[in-house]
């Protein structure tokens, strides 16, 4: 399987998305420059996390327009799997690869901390190794993480099973208390209709090895690579 | 009459005195112009020169055989094997942190990383010492969250974690904040790279931003104290751009992986001026430099503005003749300026020159030779006596003094303030900021470091010299508490005006703190940053030294096996009960309940005793006889056990023979918030090897307890870990309303 890591100028989880990945799998991706216009088949491409032109204008804003998204939005039709992780999740709506937008923590704060989020859907190629309703302990990191979009399109995501995971307690109940940035529905990660679009503001990569205090995010990627073998 | 009061004038701007404007003329032989006049008044400044400190910071330890380099570079570096080594330092922005907190901080990270990839190192962590005046006042507030939100930017944006530091509040800083930031990095021991310019007509290079009109006269500004119109120097704060950094970094490293860089410095204090000169002075060679090639951010700036800008994100290099095609390529990747400044000569000369004209001319040995060192005289500190009355509160108060002590905000979780920053970028923290040293993995190796900052304000406030032997010593315990093996330090060293002479007690008999302890400990010092001046209108900070330690941890894997915690597990103490109460926090907050400064001698400190001690734990740690350590800190042994605990959902039961109820008030209080040095506390599973190893060893290991569920056992009191913990951790989201 061929992986990209696309790298934005200020994209800082470019190496952790690497690691996990190489670690995980033993499969070495490939950096991909935002500058790229051609460049050969991948079977998955992921938008990191990070501050993409340093967040300047809106979140994901600037990064949309980078000559690589072109590509990468011709190729989602085609549907070859593509991850946002954080900044990587406000690139895709703002592309409109993705719906609804991402908007300043309720808080007005930079949070980040270990949430709690709920597997919503595991009938997704990224999702697929673990349970339905299953609660991962994860780690987020954000300023503008807090999901937003019109109670139609809302009805849209929960209708067609586009709600990936959500902010929820040990039980996993959607409470307020465990939202930690006012995301509606406690959204923490949705994907697009076809199902091969994701985006999430958590970071699965930062829980891959006991060392750092978890691994449940080591499932998330394995489940994309068993779906392609 | 005019010319002598222009002249006046002219001095007083520029923090220039008349004797050091006579030495100017000396060694030009005639009268500076005002650029001239400029350049020296940056280069002569305490923040730039040390001309009131060097005298002593001369004689501090810093050699060892791991030491790479010491103080004077950039930052200092360590071999820590393998050709890996570690770059860091420490560095100030209090000045511009008072008058634009979130500015003022931001650019300070932004300097201390810069300082830190200059060397070619990748910095992989950052912690902040933070001092701030009486969280109930207004001002404070909005200090505290400008100076944590201008941090939490700049950090996040450059996607480096800021995984520790300390935060203290206390009347004493009510006029002047501290906020000091240390960064770590690491770089390959083949791979560094140093400022001493060489090579005759070899290109000087001018990268990243471009110069604005922010900055001029900061380090001017950061070398006087503050008055009732220091608000109008706010234009004196730079601005920073965490984006251009990190473009910055990724474009330097890149550049590193070349052989075409000869020498690189970055455009800190003093800007293109104090970058272009000491390049010039470390490699005894001339520089010349072309104004009208320097990137500017608007038009019409003069010669003066652009040689004293401190705009940020600026780096000046020294290439490789003919290689300037191919950098300039790396430099566009990352959609950064570059523009060929300048050229090193061999006249020993600082010539600049505009339009063709030579518009400053200043020899640079000759000027470096003659920087101004003062010998300030100073006296001895008083020394403060034991306090006699001392009423102690009732055994039955335990419960109360508990929560009351958990709650305050030097001994509160300072989640509030850690949450705001990107702690786990990179992925490799692998202790997160909570109690002591953070742990930070050496990316794929089964190398870690452990770093932490410490000071306590107490101690250094009744002693300098006992304080600062502390701080030494508290950094130390915190880094082998986490068992890694102590390997140098860095250290910021927070004072009033030098030029009154209690002021230079302090900070004189503070470094000998420094240097008796570093000396004992074998502990080098490898950077450091003096910050003077702190004080308004004659009222002065406490004396605030700073130590930012280091330490190495040679196999995580072998090391963290252990590390889970259940109940039944035993608890010691290692090293004997406190029976010390001057300067704690109980003495401070409970007895006095916060309305003495003088709260008695610092508590007595055991060179011996500490080496002993911390000996034992990084043995036992390496024995795999320990599952979690903490040394007894700040607040005294029974805080620093519950803060080990209370993340860990894990109560525990203080044995009878520990403390019980025949004992006096006094003796009781002393054993549980007593403050003195030396000591550890120890969970362990492994417990009959544990006390062998101690007997063996002749090492105090008192057996304090066991952990149990849900609830901790004092005595005859229970407290509710859960009620604790709601206590502990979100009093300080209380304070900050």
């Amino acid at each position: 399987m061929k992986v990209a890591v696309v790298v934005f100028p200020g994209s800082n989880c470019d190496r952790d998305i690497f690691s996990a990945i190489k670690k995980i799998t033993g499969t070495k991706p490939s950096y991909l420059w935002h500058k790229e216009k051609n460049f050969s088949k991948f079977d998955l491409i992921v938008l990191p996390g990070g501050y993409s032109y340093g967040d300047y204008l809106r979140c994901g804003a600037m990064a949309s327009h980078s000559p690589i998204m072109n590509e990468i939005k011709k190729r989602s039709k085609k549907g070859i799997p593509i991850i946002g992780i954080c900044n990587g999740f406000q690139i895709l709506t703002e592309s409109k690869l993705l719906l609804g937008s991402l908007l300043q923590n309720i808080n007005l704060k930079f949070v980040c901390n270990k949430a709690k989020i709920k597997v919503t859907n595991n009938r997704t190629i990224f999702t697929n190794k673990y349970k339905n309703n299953e609660v991962l302990k994860i780690p987020i990191a954000h300023m503008e993480g807090r999901f937003y979009c019109d109670k139609y399109t809302l009805k849209k995501l929960i209708d067609n099973e586009q709600i990936i995971f959500q902010y929820c307690d040990i039980k996993g109940n959607l409470k307020d208390a465990n939202n930690p940035n006012g995301s509606i529905l406690n959204i923490a990660g949705i994907s697009n209709l076809s199902g091969n679009v994701l985006g999430m503001m958590p970071h699965p990569e930062r829980c891959s090895e006991k060392i750092l205090g978890g691994n449940s995010g080591i499932r998330f990627f394995e489940s994309i690579f068993e779906s392609f073998n | 009459m005019d010319k002598k009061n222009n002249l006046k004038n002219l001095l007083d701007i520029h923090n220039l005195s008349q004797k050091e404007y006579q030495k100017i003329i000396q060694l030009l032989k005639r009268e500076p112009n005002k650029l001239e006049l400029g350049i020296f008044s940056a280069m002569w400044s305490e923040h730039c020169s040390y001309k009131s400190s060097k005298k002593w910071l001369k004689k501090l330890p810093t050699k060892s055989k791991h030491v790479i380099c010491g103080p004077g570079e950039n930052a200092g570096i360590i071999d820590i094997g393998n050709n890996d080594a570690v770059v860091f330092k420490i560095e100030s922005h209090n000045h511009p942190s008072f008058l634009e907190p979130f500015q003022g901080s931001a650019t300070g990270v932004g300097g201390i990383l810069r300082d830190v990839f200059t060397m070619g190192a990748r910095p992989i962590a950052i912690l902040d010492s933070l001092r701030f005046g009486e969280i109930k006042k207004k001002k404070q507030k909005y200090l505290l969250s400008g100076v944590v939100s201008g941090i939490s930017n700049y950090g996040n944006c450059m996607g480096i974690p800021t995984v520790g530091g300390e935060c203290f509040f206390s009347s004493n800083y009510n006029n002047n904040i501290l906020v000091n930031a240390m960064a770590i990095g690491l770089a390959k021991k083949s791979k560094l790279f140093f400022s001493k310019a060489s090579g005759y007509d070899n290109p000087v290079v001018y990268v990243g931003a471009k110069t604005g009109k922010d900055g001029i006269h900061g380090a001017t500004m950061a070398s006087a104290e503050f008055d009732k119109n220091s608000k109008l120097k706010k234009p004196t704060v730079q601005v920073g751009d965490p984006f251009t950094e990190k473009l910055l970094m990724e474009a330097c490293l890149e550049l590193m992986q070349t052989n075409m860089v000869v020498a690189i410095q970055d455009m800190g204090a003093a800007g293109l001026t104090c970058s272009s000169f000491e390049m010039a002075s470390k490699g005894k060679c001339g520089i010349e430099l072309n104004i009208n090639n320097v990137p500017i951010r608007e038009k019409n700036m003069t010669p003066y503005e652009i040689m004293l800008s401190e705009s940020q994100e600026r780096m000046l290099i020294i290439l490789k003749k003919g290689t300037e095609q191919k950098v300039k390529k790396i430099f566009n990747k990352w959609d950064l300026n570059m523009s060929i400044i300048g050229k090193i000569t061999n006249t020993k000369k600082m010539i600049l020159r505009k339009d063709n004209e030579t518009i400053a001319n200043i020899p640079i040995e000759l000027t470096e030779k003659n920087t101004p060192e003062y010998n300030r005289s100073w006296i001895y500190p008083k020394k403060r006596k034991k306090i006699k009355k001392i009423i102690f509160p009732n055994k039955k108060e335990i419960k109360k003094i508990v929560f009351k002590l958990l709650k305050d905000e030097n001994l509160c979780s300072k989640k509030w303030i850690w949450e705001q920053y990107d702690h786990m970028v990179m992925c490799d923290t692998i202790k997160p900021p909570s109690y002591g040293a953070a742990i930070v993995r050496i990316h794929n190796t089964s190398k870690a470091l452990a770093m932490t900052t410490d000071c306590n304000t107490n101690y250094c406030d009744a002693d300098p010299f006992i304080g600062t032997m502390h701080a030494v010593s508290e950094s130390r315990r915190n880094i082998i508490a986490t068992g890694a093996v102590p390997i140098a330090i860095t250290n910021n060293l927070n004072f009033g005006n030098p030029e009154d002479k209690k002021i230079m007690g302090q900070f004189v008999m503070s470094v000998k703190g420094i240097i008796e302890s570093c000396t004992k400990y074998k502990i080098p010092v490898i950077s450091g940053n003096v910050s003077l001046y702190n004080e308004t209108n004659k009222s002065h900070i406490s004396p605030t030294p700073v130590i930012g330690m280091v330490g190495l941890i040679k196999n995580t894997k072998k090391l963290y096996k252990n590390n889970t915690i259940k109940k039944n597990y035993k608890i010691f103490l290692v090293g004997k009960k406190s029976t010390n109460i001057f300067c704690s926090a109980f003495l401070d907050k409970i007895i006095f309940k916060n309305t003495k400064r003088d709260l008695g001698p610092p508590p007595p400190l055991d060179h011996k005793e500490e080496i002993k001690n911390g000996n034992f734990i990084i043995n036992s740690f390496k024995k795999d006889l320990i599952s979690f350590c903490n040394d007894s800190g700040s607040g005294g042994m029974l805080i620093s056990l519950i803060k080990m605990v209370i993340d860990k959902n894990i109560g525990f039961e203080i044995n009878q023979n520990f403390v019980n109820n025949t004992m006096t008030n006094e003796i009781f209080f002393k054993i549980l918030f007593g403050e003195d040095s030396g000591k550890y506390i120890v969970i362990t599973n492994n417990e009959r090897k544990l006390i062998n190893y101690a007997k063996s060893n002749k090492i105090n290991l008192i057996e304090i307890g066991k952990t149990v569920k849900n609830n901790i056992y004092i005595n005859d009191e229970y407290i509710s870990l859960i009620k604790l913990k709601d206590n502990y951790e979100e009093s300080f989201f209380n304070y900050i309303k």
